[in-house]
């Protein structure tokens, strides 16, 4: 232990601990920008100064350790002059446009120049033009950045991929796409973590509100929306809603009083994935041809890692396409033809807490419910994704917690407590050994069998390396593996890779704690928010009366009616896909 | 008003020759990887501060290619402006009125045809390939070697762990705490504030303070077997990283001892035997084996590449250059090579009473020089054809030799040795130079209208650079030219056959550091092209930096011995600091590795 003496209050603190950490043991704030816990301690924005006694300059209380005896102070006038004073100068690099900003509310550099009262604007900002393809999924608004470097470790240490890098050096560098390696699409999986650890507007996910109001007010457009399961932990976080009030219902009838036409849920379709991927995965075992293990597929972040990283063995991905594809496959086929109208008039709407899924819903090769007769040419399977941080600016127009609870709309409104915990990592794998248990055994097992799949909330999210359990089905061994974090995952597949571990299925999530820490998620910054949402699905998986994808009615209906049978002809036109094939 | 007055330097003069004092020495501690646009964007700014602004061309030229220096860094330059550029700085080196002008376009115009490419890619828009170097001395090493982390683990005296975390990029740090170049100094980003932290010197200290450290544990045993030739710091450090990652390296050295030149060039005053061997030592300890007095010709090295899974030639360059001047067969005409040589094997000439004349400038001349001197000879004469400041030893090698009382005879180029009548050297003729016109950065030495002078000797050294003896290799189709084999930056000579190379065989003769780098890249090449990626791991964790930098503080040099007394013996030369000289100097260690973008960038990764 290290004892100092922080604005005259003694404190104790472990050896390591540092000078921001101490003074929180105090109660004492001390404000940040560019700090990032653990992920990005590098001390660039200056704005974490302290004062330490016998040291000449200013500290860095971020990236600093606590010396025995040390004495420091937070709140002098030299301290508060240069906080101030380097925000101003970030300030001036910095196109500060709060009002229309997505950011606003959640801007750390907002809060801090309001924390250090900076109220005078700046004469004359001299901020980077934006250039950026405005059709990406992600966009980098280079106006907003004030080089914090967070996206950079973020992908470098959590998602392992480099995207970006620090180009140039002197008063002309900046953040940027790492070079040589060509465009974002070229080597970004679109998780959007470095969205969700931006500090500011310089990253977002593509607003695409405008049209969901397009096709809202076309009167020929019936609008149909889906809603992943993550959504429902986090669409109350920015909206003002306690957690009480955010619950299931209330989410259903918000986006109903946006006056569209049905909510679903994407928790039916979640079911039917389980119900395809299990099948597969029982498939997969017995006529096993590769060391390699099945890997799941509904997260396009991971599909696209896959793509880039290990093209080899992309053919180790289910092929069962992703709840958010089955889904529109389903509402334009199934659906249509019970409603009795014509497909091509059906605007899907997705709403996920993913980025990635703006891209997944745009791969051409997904577009299967074009081909069911009599044929509709150019139509998508899903017409459009809004992240939940979308959502939650679309329901600002709406007291939500007036609302009265509802149902999802039928018939594709019904979920399991399987297919709730999707949205957080290995909820899939648990789902899928429960149905494939049944499938195998012919009996339900105890829900609660396969809870080692769970994440361990005493690990920062990103550090939970993989999960690894070995189960007895019917006397036959399975070997499973979850991941998330894209870091995570290519350890995982390296070790797969070297043969230094050996597994029958694993799950992958590209963001750390699968989609309730997603890249679309509302973003509280510096703060990690997968944990508590996996803790409020976990309790919707609980208290669900129905814990077993096989026995969602709707999906038992959906195959008597439509499909047949999991991996059916008609269900490997409509729920299947060969990844190999998406266009990047 | 007076006629005349005498004229003080004002507070503002000495306050502006002070920035460029500073200037100076901050140039010196430049960054590398800066975008070398800015830098010259910078110094065309800086020649048009100093610019009386009387001529046309220094003036306004200057200022236009400053200005469309600046645009391009920005991104901002139109199409053609590099044309523009040097269409500008043609006019300024031609037809500007004084140097201010004419210099400053001659340099830009050197800098800009060099950074072609560079301008071109910024106006084109691809952005700027500048990469920052993150901290400087690991940089500045050849090696990569954790500098701030071992100076760090020296001030808390850990000195074991400061010796591994050396040894995870360089096997040699006894010898390198000796004799290494030091290129990381160069770069010291302490020169900015006073001059750059002692390093090697800090090394010593960790190295006397941690006694054995025995080598790490290495990888489990992959089978693979790899042939290394030559026992020399390229060879070993090969050798000792590949049996780390699981490998069975096999060493062939021809000769009687291992350490190559550090055995058989540098002399054990600079580096006695127990620091190589102490470093050898460890390196055999993880399992590495040698076979000596082994030479490879062509049929053994084919079954060596029969017999193992890669093969690293790592020959080193033994052989002498001649003089090329009469006479130079006569008896007492030796190369430095084969002095050396024989003194690495304790086998030392009588040179006892003799006249003793060295050629070269060197450091090799110069280890010749204080050797001829400690083997008891009466004078040693240092002969050099260009001037003292071209020499390519290190000054304190020069001064050192000096202080032993050898003699420096510069601006002067051997002619002829003249023999007695037994065809013994009696005297070497040289020829007086003049420095003339510069050529690759130093004055070519150019026949001076002075008469011959004849030193008198009975012994010359010619220490004018080292060969390769590659030909056995080159008989059996490895690619050589003039003797270096033709390496690619990744020690790769046949990628078909794992034949790799590196070190003085391939770069020519260079420094022991440069054959660490080499010896390291073939390692993690060679472990690459085996089908592997061990990553060896970097598990010593360094102490935090602490904010506590002292100002302008001297260096710590280290001390020697007396000239008087250490002029006649082989016994280590230089001292150590002492434990409040090594806490001062380490204190001044700015911990590149935390501030600035070392906190961002500079991670301690394995490779």
């Amino acid at each position: 232990m290290v004892k100092l003496i922080i604005n005259q209050r003694p404190v104790e603190v472990a050896e390591g601990t540092t000078l921001l950490d101490a003074a929180a043991q105090l109660g004492i704030r001390i404000p940040t920008l560019c700090y990032l816990k653990d992920i990005n301690e590098v001390g660039a924005c200056r704005v974490c100064l302290v004062e330490v006694e016998g040291v000449d300059r200013l500290v860095a209380a971020c990236n600093n350790v606590c010396e025995e005896g040390m004495v420091v102070r937070t709140d002098t006038a030299r301290v508060r002059a240069a906080r101030r004073a380097n925000v101003e100068l970030i300030l001036s690099q910095h196109h500060t446009a709060c009002t229309t900003c997505v950011r606003d509310g959640s801007c750390r550099l907002q809060a801090v120049a309001r924390e250090l009262n900076v109220t005078n604007p700046v004469d004359e900002v001299d901020a980077r033009p934006l250039k950026w393809d405005a059709g990406l999924p992600l966009i980098r608004d280079d106006s907003k950045c004030v080089q914090c470097f967070r996206c950079v470790n973020e992908c470098d240490k959590v998602q392992d991929l480099r995207v970006w890098d620090i180009l140039g050096t002197g008063r002309h560098s900046r953040v940027g796409l790492a070079q040589g390696r060509g465009s974002l699409t070229d080597m970004c999986s679109l998780c959007g973590q470095c969205i969700t650890h931006c500090p500011t507007g310089a990253l977002s996910a593509r607003d695409d509100t405008d049209r969901f109001y397009e096709a809202l007010y076309d009167p020929e457009k019936i609008t149909v929306v889906q809603v992943a399961p993550a959504v429902r932990s986090a669409y109350g976080e920015s909206i003002g809603l306690t957690p009480e009030q955010a619950t299931e219902g209330r989410m259903a009838a918000a986006i109903k009083a946006l006056g569209v036409d049905y909510v679903f849920d994407t928790n039916f379709s979640a079911d039917l994935t389980i119900m395809e991927e299990g099948s597969e995965l029982l498939e997969y075992l017995k006529n096993r041809k590769s060391s390699y293990p099945m890997f799941t597929s509904c997260c396009p972040g991971w599909v696209r890692f896959m793509k880039l990283r290990y093209p080899d063995m992309v053919t180790q991905l289910s092929t069962a396409k992703s709840p958010q594809q089955m889904f529109g496959a389903v509402t334009k086929s199934y659906f249509a033809q019970k409603i009795g109208v014509d497909p091509s008039k059906i605007f899907s709407v997705s709403i996920m807490p993913c980025s990635a899924k703006k891209y997944e819903c745009d791969v051409p090769e997904l577009n299967d419910a074009a081909h069911v007769e009599p044929g509709y040419p150019g139509m998508k399977d899903v017409d459009l994704v809004l992240t939940t941080r979308e959502l939650s600016r679309l329901l600002r127009q709406i007291d939500v917690a007036a609302l009265d609870e509802m149902p999802f709309d039928s018939p594709l409104g019904s979920g399991t407590g399987a297919a709730v915990i999707f949205g957080r990592t290995g909820g899939v794998m648990e789902a899928a050994l429960r149905s494939a248990y049944y499938m195998v055994v012919g009996k339900n097992p105890d829900p609660e069998t396969f809870c080692a799949m769970r994440a361990d909330h005493s690990l920062p999210v990103y550090a939970d390396a993989w999960r690894e359990a070995e189960y007895d089905v019917a006397g036959t061994k399975v070997r499973v593996a979850v991941a998330s974090g894209l870091g995570n995952a290519g350890r995982l597949i390296d070790a797969i890779r070297r043969g230094d571990v050996q597994y029958d299925f694993v799950e992958i999530m590209a963001c750390p704690g699968g989609c309730a820490g997603g890249g679309g998620q509302p973003i509280h910054d510096g703060v990690e928010m997968a944990a508590g949402r996996a803790d409020i699905l976990d309790a919707l998986d609980v208290n669900n009366p129905i814990r077993y994808s096989h026995e969602n009615p709707d999906v038992v209906a959906l195959y008597k009616e439509y499909m047949e049978k999991p991996l059916s002809e008609k269900a490997h036109h409509l729920l299947h896909t060969n990844q190999v094939d998406w266009t990047l | 008003m007076s006629r005349l007055q005498v004229i003080h330097d004002s507070a503002m003069t000495s306050a502006i020759k002070q920035l460029y004092e500073d200037s100076v020495r901050r140039s010196k501690a430049a960054p590398a990887g800066n975008c070398p646009v800015g830098q010259c964007a910078a110094y065309a700014w800086q020649c048009l501060s100093q610019t009386c602004g009387k001529c046309v061309p220094c003036r306004v030229g200057l200022t236009r290619v400053a200005q469309m220096l600046d645009a391009i860094e920005a991104g901002t330059a139109k199409p053609g402006c590099v044309g523009e550029i040097e269409r500008l700085l043609n006019t300024a080196a031609d037809s500007a009125d004084c140097a201010i002008g004419y210099a400053a376009a001659d340099a830009l115009r050197g800098a800009v045809k060099a950074i072609r490419a560079e301008l071109e890619a910024h106006v084109a828009g691809g952005g700027c390939t500048a990469e920052f170097e993150a901290v400087p001395c690991m940089g500045g090493c050849p090696a990569h070697v954790d500098i701030p982390g071992y100076i760090a683990l020296t001030r808390a005296g850990r000195y074991a762990d400061a010796v591994r975390v050396i040894r995870q990029d360089n096997p040699f740090p006894a010898a390198c705490a000796l004799i290494c170049e030091h290129p990381c100094e160069a770069v010291c980003r302490r020169g900015m504030i006073d001059s750059p932290v002692n390093i090697r010197g800090i090394k010593r200290s960790a190295i006397e303070g941690a006694g054995v450290v025995p080598p790490p544990e290495c990888l489990p045993r992959t089978g693979k077997k790899v042939a290394v030739i030559g026992g020399g710091p390229s060879g070993l450090t090969a050798a000792y990283f590949l049996q780390r990652m699981g490998h069975q390296a096999d060493v062939f050295e021809q000769r009687a001892q291992l350490g190559g030149m550090m055995r058989y060039g540098i002399p054990r005053y600079r580096l006695p035997n127990a620091y190589l061997d102490a470093d050898i030592q460890a390196i055999l300890d993880t399992g590495v084996t040698a076979k000596l007095n082994c030479s490879v010709d062509g049929a053994a090295f084919n079954q060596l590449k029969a017999d193992y899974d890669a093969v690293y030639i790592a020959i080193g360059a033994h052989a002498a250059n001649s003089l090329g001047i009469e006479g130079e067969n006569a008896e007492g005409v030796l190369s430095a090579v084969e002095l050396l040589r024989a003194m690495g094997d304790n086998d030392k000439p009588d040179f006892a009473g003799k006249r003793v004349v060295i050629v070269g400038g060197g450091n090799v001349a110069m280890d010749c020089t204080r050797t001829a001197m400690r083997l008891g000879a009466k004078t040693v004469t240092c002969v050099y054809r260009r001037r003292k400041e071209d020499m390519t030893a290190l000054v304190e090698e020069v001064d050192g030799a000096i202080a032993e009382t050898c003699e420096l005879m510069t601006m002067m180029a051997p002619v002829r040795i003249e023999t007695d009548a037994e065809g013994k050297v009696a005297a070497l003729i040289v020829q007086p130079q003049i420095p003339g016109a510069y050529d690759r950065g130093r004055p070519k030495p150019v026949r001076a209208e002075r008469d011959e002078v004849r030193v008198e000797c009975d012994i010359v050294v010619a220490a004018i650079g080292q060969a390769i003896d590659s030909e056995a290799f080159a008989a059996e189709g490895i690619p050589t030219r003039r003797g270096r084999i033709q390496a690619k930056d990744s020690c790769a000579v046949d990628e078909g056959a794992l034949v790799f190379s590196g070190g003085d065989c391939a770069s020519g003769p260079s420094t022991v550091i440069r054959a660490v780098e080499a010896g390291k890249t073939a390692a993690a090449n060679i472990d690459e092209a085996l089908g592997f990626c061990h990553k060896l791991p970097r598990d010593v964790e360094i102490p935090w930096a602490a904010n506590r930098v002292p100002g302008p503080t001297g260096r710590v040099d280290l001390p020697e011995r007396p000239a008087a007394e250490r002029k006649d013996d082989f016994t280590l030369m230089e001292g150590c600091m002492t434990h409040q000289e090594m806490l001062q100097e380490c204190s001044r260690c700015l911990r590149c590795d935390h501030h600035g973008m070392g906190s961002v960038k500079g991670g301690r990764e394995s490779w």
